[in-house]
């Protein structure tokens, strides 16, 4: 147990480390780039409705004259400090922008998350047992298909088909347009979220699916089955014995690291549902050239893939009993 | 020893059994790949027989085939005979665990997630199996706690006995026991074939697939020698004290090679299955092989034993 | 007629897949001049006889245009995937042989990768380098050799214990000519299977990241600019302008996945069963 807080705490670390880096790298991308984002951002003149302050701000991180090092510890230690600059199209600081944006995603990556990595873990642990069946066949086959089926491509297919022909779902936004905040209900946050959702957990799923097969097919030729078999275990007693409580394992490391993927699914699903969430916002800060959006939207979204992985190791060690116990004899 | 073994009724009687497996040839040519050519032996209750072969030569393949659990791509032929009754896979099916056990060679055979005492009452909760397996682990000396350990969790003194102790949960009267003591200490070695020896004094057959002769030889009552995929010589125990008893060439290859005879071993290896010659596979390592081995080799018998060899007296 | 066994149909179907591909990018390069050719007088047709997959709003045959769009992608999935799976090799094969530091420095570069969704790395490096071509591949490359890299460096730590690379440096070889006697012909499968593998993420990341307008400039037919364009027309009816340029790189994926796993299975050391 002992062991494992240590294991912890390393790990924790390094997300810290790796979270900088992956700061300072995307830092460097942008610093790089031939774009000027104040110069892009003048015919908006959205330095027009800033502070003073602000705008001598944001010239000391963007502007000439100031080494990239600096400007990455100036703008580093600020964000540290909670101030994630002030986003240039929205006109507001990143922070809030980003928390809007990103209440809006989480209603939809929870849900996708959530239905994927079931339906998923369903699906591939059926294939797997029944592996070469038709039933295997079908959901392989599935699993193939929307692997290789862009995520825009079906949100595009799924928005022609039901809010365009059927017309029973809204076109796109997260809520229906000129109603006051006060006024869009829980039923209007669902239906505009229904298949932005629906969309990112088709795709989720495919990825899951095919590991939890692979895994479930691993196992199910294990010396441990075997012998199972041999002593006369019937197949109802290897699945809930034996199949399950080993897929399991895999299963939560694999649904952690679909995070990453979710979120990648996201900035795709929200630009064709013009859903106002926090890929659009990506999508909209890196055309826009909205630099201290972008590095904010970086940021928090490594932070939320640095965490899945975390929460899964700590669970694995919470759950694997050959870690819990401590170091395997092996 | 040759008269009480004719007293005891015959548990399992193998003849001639195969195992072979489907496979792409160079190009698109599917082949069957003969593991196991022609394998027959015999065993009696309260008898311990070892099938006795070199690493890789597709032994375990025998106990899998007992026991109905082979991959999908592997065909058997030849018969089983179990109890005076074709062992049909639906049979296998419903006497593996029981009456059929395994004892496998490691605890890899164990699943790692599951707490030893339920893994071998295979999930149940039920007050006869709890009872059964205390008693069972009182009789190997386990220590109850023992039970909710982690197979990750267990010394290598207490392996051997709960990988026994798995057989017996069943009513084994026949214990196929694959390599079960692999590099282990001859001490060691001796406790657990007395393990078997017991299962068979209750009255059990047992069934020892085994690379070590030497192993074989400390509780075994015959000996089958499996060479290249057929049995070449099925003798007593007893053969085995001298050379000249001996029947195959092989056997005898076997014998001198043994620590106490002086560790000759002989040139060439064993041929992989594809590359057979043709009639005795012994053949090109054998020094009386002549023209009439080209041709084929019946399984005789001889001397109380069997033997595939055409020079053999 | 004899019945086909498994490996005949892994190789039919490799060989179908290549073939359907190359005959894509050759027709999607001979026809390029056209996909840009308007005509209003055949604007907003719906699939015909003549228009296969119909027309856009100016005239312009979407076949012609998908095809080309299409062309494009395999091309530039092509030159990305290799780029990357050379990275891949390179990076692997170094952190499996240059030590310690150089091993951690590679993990650590695989985990930052890692870190960020590939689609927001995508836009990141596209802004970089100012966006348009140079981005789109440079993107590509640079987010898909992680998977293949630690393939690789597995692969080389185990070969450098293997007993018979062992033996060769007791006999005195040369350390470049066990590398190219006895460590690239045991690579080259995998490199060669995780090549393919790639290419049709890469071909989706593409499409992706010039759908979301990051990659490819919008006078060219490419499919992400085909699909977005397409976005605009939907709610008026006009369908096959997103169906038909979708379907057909759906189909690219699928068969270069078909590809990859046909090659993977025949080049696999088990393959002989089954």
């Amino acid at each position: 147990m002992k062991d494992h807080l240590l294991l912890i705490g390393k790990n924790v670390i390094r997300m810290f480390l790796l979270l900088f880096f992956v700061s300072a790298a995307a830092f460097v991308l942008v610093s790089v780039s031939p774009i000027d984002p104040l110069q892009a951002n003048v015919g908006q003149a959205a330095l027009g409705s800033m502070s003073q302050e602000q705008i001598e701000k944001l010239q000391a991180y963007w502007g000439v004259g100031v080494p990239p090092a600096e400007r990455f510890f100036r703008w580093a230690s600020d964000f540290f400090r909670g101030d994630m600059g002030v986003s240039l199209l929205y006109r507001q600081p990143v922070s809030k922008v980003i928390h809007i944006k990103l209440a809006n995603s989480l209603w939809l990556m929870t849900i996708a998350w959530l239905l994927s990595g079931a339906a998923g873990f369903v699906l591939g642990v059926l294939s797997g047992l029944k592996k070469g069946s038709w039933l295997d066949k079908l959901i392989k086959g599935y699993s193939l298909l929307i692997a290789s089926t862009p995520a825009f491509w079906l949100a595009l297919m799924l928005l022609m088909i039901f809010a365009v022909r059927l017309k029973i779902l809204p076109i796109g936004l997260s809520v229906p347009i000129g109603l006051e905040a006060g006024e869009v209900t829980v039923s209007d946050r669902i239906c505009h979220a229904v298949l932005p959702a629906v969309t990112l957990s088709i795709t989720g799923i495919s990825n899951i699916t095919l590991h939890t097969r692979e895994k479930m097919i691993d196992i199910m030729e294990s010396d441990y089955v075997l012998f199972a078999k041999a002593r006369g275990e019937s197949s109802r007693s290897i699945v809930k014995n034996h199949a399950l409580r080993n897929v399991l394992l895999p299963a939560l490391t694999l649904q952690f690291a679909s995070v990453s993927e979710i979120f990648g699914g996201s900035v795709l699903v929200e630009q064709v549902f013009s859903y106002p969430g926090l890929g659009q916002a990506a999508v909209t800060a890196g055309l826009g050239s909205d630099v201290p959006l972008l590095l904010g939207i970086t940021v928090i979204s490594a932070a939320f893939v640095f965490g899945g992985n975390l929460i899964a190791n700590i669970l694995y060690g919470i759950i694997d009993p050959r870690i819990r116990k401590g170091g395997a004899r092996a | 020893m040759e008269e009480s073994r004719k007293e005891k009724k015959v548990i399992l009687d193998i003849r001639n059994f195969t195992v072979s497996f489907e496979q792409y040839e160079k190009g698109f040519k599917k082949t069957g790949l003969p593991v196991i050519r022609d394998l027959s032996v015999t065993i009696h209750e309260g008898e311990i027989v070892a099938v006795a072969g070199s690493s890789g030569s597709g032994k375990s393949l025998l106990a899998h085939g007992i026991l109905g659990i082979l991959p999908y791509n592997a065909a058997l032929g030849g018969t089983i005979l179990y109890d005076g009754e074709p062992l049909t896979e639906e049979r296998k099916k419903a006497l593996r665990g029981n009456e059929i056990v395994l004892v496998p060679q490691s605890v890899a055979f164990l699943d790692p997630l599951m707490k030893i005492g339920p893994q071998i009452r295979r999930g149940k909760k039920d007050k006869a199996s709890v009872e059964k397996l205390n008693r069972i682990f009182r009789g190997y000396e386990l220590k109850e706690e023992v039970q909710s350990l982690y197979p990750f969790e267990l010394s290598g003194g207490m392996n051997r006995r709960i990988l026994v102790s798995t057989a017996l949960m069943g009513n084994p009267r026949l214990v196929i026991a694959d390599e079960p003591t692999p590099g282990l200490h001859m001490d060691m070695v001796r406790r657990v074939m007395g393990h078997f020896r017991e299962l068979a004094d209750k009255g059990a057959g047992v069934l020892l697939i085994t690379h070590d002769l030497e192993q074989a030889l400390e509780v075994a009552d015959r000996v089958a020698v499996f060479y290249a995929g057929t049995t070449v010589e099925d003798a007593d125990a007893a053969d085995f004290r001298s050379e000249e008893t001996l029947r195959h060439p092989y056997s005898r290859a076997l014998w001198r090679a043994l620590p106490q005879n002086g560790f000759q071993f002989i040139q060439g290896t064993q041929p992989y299955v594809k590359d057979l010659p043709e009639g005795c596979s012994f053949g090109p390592r054998c020094g009386r092989c002549s023209p009439e081995c080209r041709g084929e080799i019946p399984y005789r018998d001889l001397r109380g034993g069997r033997v595939r060899c055409l020079h053999a007296v | 007629m004899k019945r086909l066994n498994g490996r005949m149909l892994t190789v039919l179907s490799f060989g179908m897949a290549a073939l359907f591909l190359v005959s894509i990018a050759i027709a999607g390069q001979a026809y390029a001049g056209s996909a840009l050719e308007t005509d209003f007088s055949r604007k907003n047709l719906a699939p015909c006889a003549q228009y296969l997959f119909g027309t856009d709003w100016l005239g312009r045959d979407m076949l012609v245009r998908t095809l080309t769009g299409l062309s494009m992608s395999i091309r530039i999935g092509l030159l990305a995937a290799g780029v990357s799976s050379a990275l891949a090799f390179i990076l692997g094969a170094l952190a499996a042989t240059m030590g310690k530091a150089v091993d951690s420095f590679i993990t650590w570069c695989i985990d930052l990768v890692m870190g960020i969704p590939h689609i927001l790395l995508l836009i990141l490096i596209s802004y970089a380098l100012g966006r348009g071509f140079k981005g789109v591949v440079t993107g590509v490359a640079l987010t898909h050799w992680t998977a293949l890299a630690r393939v690789i460096r597995g692969e080389v730590l185990q070969l450098k214990e293997a007993p018979y690379i062992k033996a060769a440096q007791k006999l005195g070889m040369g350390r470049l000519l066990i590398v190219w006697k006895h460590m690239v012909p045991h690579l080259f499968p995998q490199f060669l299977v995780g090549l393919i593998m790639m290419f049709p993420h890469a071909i989706l990341h593409e499409a992706s990241i010039t759908f979301l307008g990051f990659g490819l400039p919008p006078e060219q037919p490419a499919i992400g600019i085909i699909l977005s364009e397409s976005m605009k027309h939907l709610a008026m009816g006009r369908w096959w302008l997103a169906v038909f340029p979708g379907l057909l790189l759906v189909l690219t994926v699928v068969l270069f996945d078909m590809a990859g796993e046909s090659l993977r299975k025949l080049l696999a050391p088990g393959s002989a069963h089954r």
